[in-house]
């Protein structure tokens, strides 16, 4: 056991230093002009996308509680911290708090009566509860109605998206890594089974949508304060981002933190890429998901979280297959 | 009403639209006993199980565990009261470890909030630590010591009935029920089990209830027996009465007009 701690230690150690070598390499090329703002707010909307599709992980993929509705709580995020910083002048950091609180509140209150649904019927009621959201901001005068809510000043940078983005997905790795996780996990695999054995099956749901709510307001309010604008059009806020949220949580792996960090990447920096192709863009996006759905269902990183073991087996069999290719050359 | 303690059911009705699966059902436990109740197909069997464990809502009558009324408690609140229960169709956690399927087992036992889980705490670390130990002894007493790191649904089928068993034992139970323990073994694998039920029977001091099809086992097994027909409780007592009970006869083989010519 002491050596299982020992090999999670030194796990954690590389998964920090890994952490700290990516954000020293991108503030590096940002300061040698090789990464331009353009670039740094392709790679904080990345840092932001994985926010929310770790946050919806929790809920869809380890907890099983099948969700369309998370880009509602990344709209309370988002009007919330910016309402606040716009007419109250409150510090940037305490109104990404405050808002991560309220999307978490509104989780409780929205999953408390959702969450005795099951399956499509779930995903039915949180697809018109995140509606809801929306059109209720629509016709809030005060942050700009249909046209949108604009003058937010820029607070966000790459830096603090970051080491939100960081906290997020150890807060909810470790979640998922204890009792209270474990318990979620269980609803998915079996609710009968988890209640036979003294797990309060709607209050874990409730938690574990409440806990995936809050990230996602806090990614709102980290949103907002990027673009400096935001509207109540479906792609932003509205049901067409959360079912790209939920696409990109498919394409890592239900229950898979690395598949979403990866998948989230992937899918932030690809229509980036393909913008060279134009109007084709969005067909060659579509038709790679369905490639990637029919031959890997499973998703990207399927069951296999990024591990030190992992990596070291991959790189023992690399070398073995090398050692094997030079002892048949000579 | 119920002034000793081990499980006290009187007059138990279960209703589920217009059939009345279960009527006026009385029954009795004692610590430590071993009990069987069997009955044809659709008697009501598991039903008596879902209403004892919280999984249905009896529409009449009293359960006291231990002096504590269970009745028209949820599961999670009847599984507190150290009943814990296995399920006709296996129920496991397939996609988890064998041990992660135990350590479920003991959440309620858990004392940690969910901010020293994410912030690991000693309190964390020290009660991670003694899930793991406790999961282990509980395999390595079932025979399933090796299997760990196995996912649940790589396991045989008599595998994950023990499995099955072992993570109702974690809960530390005072009484265990069992849904047809043996249903879908082979004779060597039934062998095994009734070891294991005595095993556990003695090494964790508890009584156990269960629902058997397998006669060869619930005679051998059982110290007393119900036998439940059309939801009414056609005979009661050891195995022996039971065995000469006219009804029980009847129930099983039909009127005895029609099994005798």
């Amino acid at each position: 056991m002491s050596n299982a701690g020992a090999s999670k230690a030194k796990r954690n150690a590389v998964m920090a230093l890994a952490a700290l070598c990516i954000y020293g390499a991108v503030q590096l090329l940002a300061l040698s002009g090789t990464l331009l703002s353009y670039h740094l707010q392709v790679l904080s909307l990345a840092c932001i996308n994985i926010m929310l599709v770790v946050s919806l992980n929790l809920i869809t993929g380890f907890t099983g509680q099948f969700s369309l509705g998370h880009a509602g709580f990344m709209a309370i995020g988002a009007y919330l911290s910016a309402a606040l910083t716009v007419f109250y002048q409150l510090p940037f950091l305490a109104a990404l708090v405050l808002s991560g609180v309220a999307a978490a509140l509104v989780g409780i209150i929205i999953g408390l009566p959702a969450l005795r649904l099951k399956g499509d019927y779930l995903a039915i009621a949180t697809l018109g509860f995140g509606e809801i959201i929306r059109v209720v901001i629509l016709n809030i005068p005060a942050v700009g109605g249909p046209r949108g809510f604009t003058g937010i000043p820029r607070y966000t940078s790459f830096g603090l998206t970051y080491l939100i983005m960081i906290i997020t997905i150890v807060v909810i790795r470790n979640f998922i890594d204890s009792s209270h996780g474990r318990a979620c996990v269980s609803i998915r695999e079996d609710e009968t089974a988890a209640a036979s054995l003294g797990i309060n099956t709607t209050y874990y749901k409730v938690t574990a949508f409440a806990i995936g709510a809050g990230f996602a307001g806090v990614a709102g309010g980290l949103f907002s304060h990027y673009l400096q604008y935001i509207s109540p059009a479906p792609g932003q806020i509205g049901f067409l981002r959360s079912i790209d949220i939920l696409i990109m949580v498919v394409l890592g792996g239900l229950g898979n933190i690395t598949g979403s960090v990866f998948s989230a990447i992937v899918l932030t920096l690809l229509p980036e890429f393909l913008r060279g192709f134009a109007e084709y863009r969005m067909v060659i996006y579509s038709v790679l998901l369905i490639l990637m759905m029919l031959f890997r269902p499973e998703g990207i990183m399927g069951k296999n979280e990024l591990s030190l073991e992992a990596l070291e087996s991959l790189v023992g069999r690399m070398k073995n297959r090398k050692g094997m290719r030079s002892d048949g050359t000579s | 009403m119920a002034q000793a303690s081990g499980l006290r059911v009187t007059d138990l009705s279960v209703q589920i639209g217009g059939l009345k699966a279960v009527s006026h059902v009385n029954l009795r436990l004692d610590p430590g006993e071993l009990v069987g109740l069997i009955g044809p197909n659709g008697a009501g069997k598991t039903t008596v199980f879902n209403a004892l464990t919280g999984f249905c809502q009896p529409t009449g009558g009293h359960i006291f565990f231990n002096d504590q009324e269970l009745t028209h408690k949820p599961p999670h609140v009847v599984a507190k009261h150290h009943l814990a229960r296995t399920f006709q169709n296996i129920r496991l956690f397939r996609d988890l470890t064998v041990l992660d399927n135990l350590k479920i087992a003991y959440h309620k036992n858990f004392k940690y909030c969910i901010c020293s889980g994410i912030f690991r705490t000693p309190a964390y670390r020290r009660q991670e630590e003694m899930v793991r130990k406790v999961s282990l002894e509980i395999l390595a007493l079932v025979g399933l010591a090796d299997r760990a790191d196995d996912k649940a649904s790589n396991l045989s089928y008599g595998e994950q009935r023990k499995l099955e068993i072992a993570r109702a034992l974690v809960m530390e139970p005072k009484l265990l029920l069992l849904d047809e323990p043996a249903a879908g073994m082979n004779p060597a694998e039934t062998a095994e089990l009734v070891e294991l039920i005595y095993k556990i029977k003695n090494d964790f001091d508890l009584s156990v209830f269960l629902i058997e099809h397998d006669m060869h086992l619930v005679m051998n097994v059982c110290e007393r027996l119900y036998v439940l027909d059309y939801g009414v409780l056609i005979g009661e007592g050891s195995v022996q009465d039971v065995r000469n009970n006219r009804k029980v006869i009847e129930a099983y083989l039909g009127e005895d007009g029609a099994w005798q010519s």
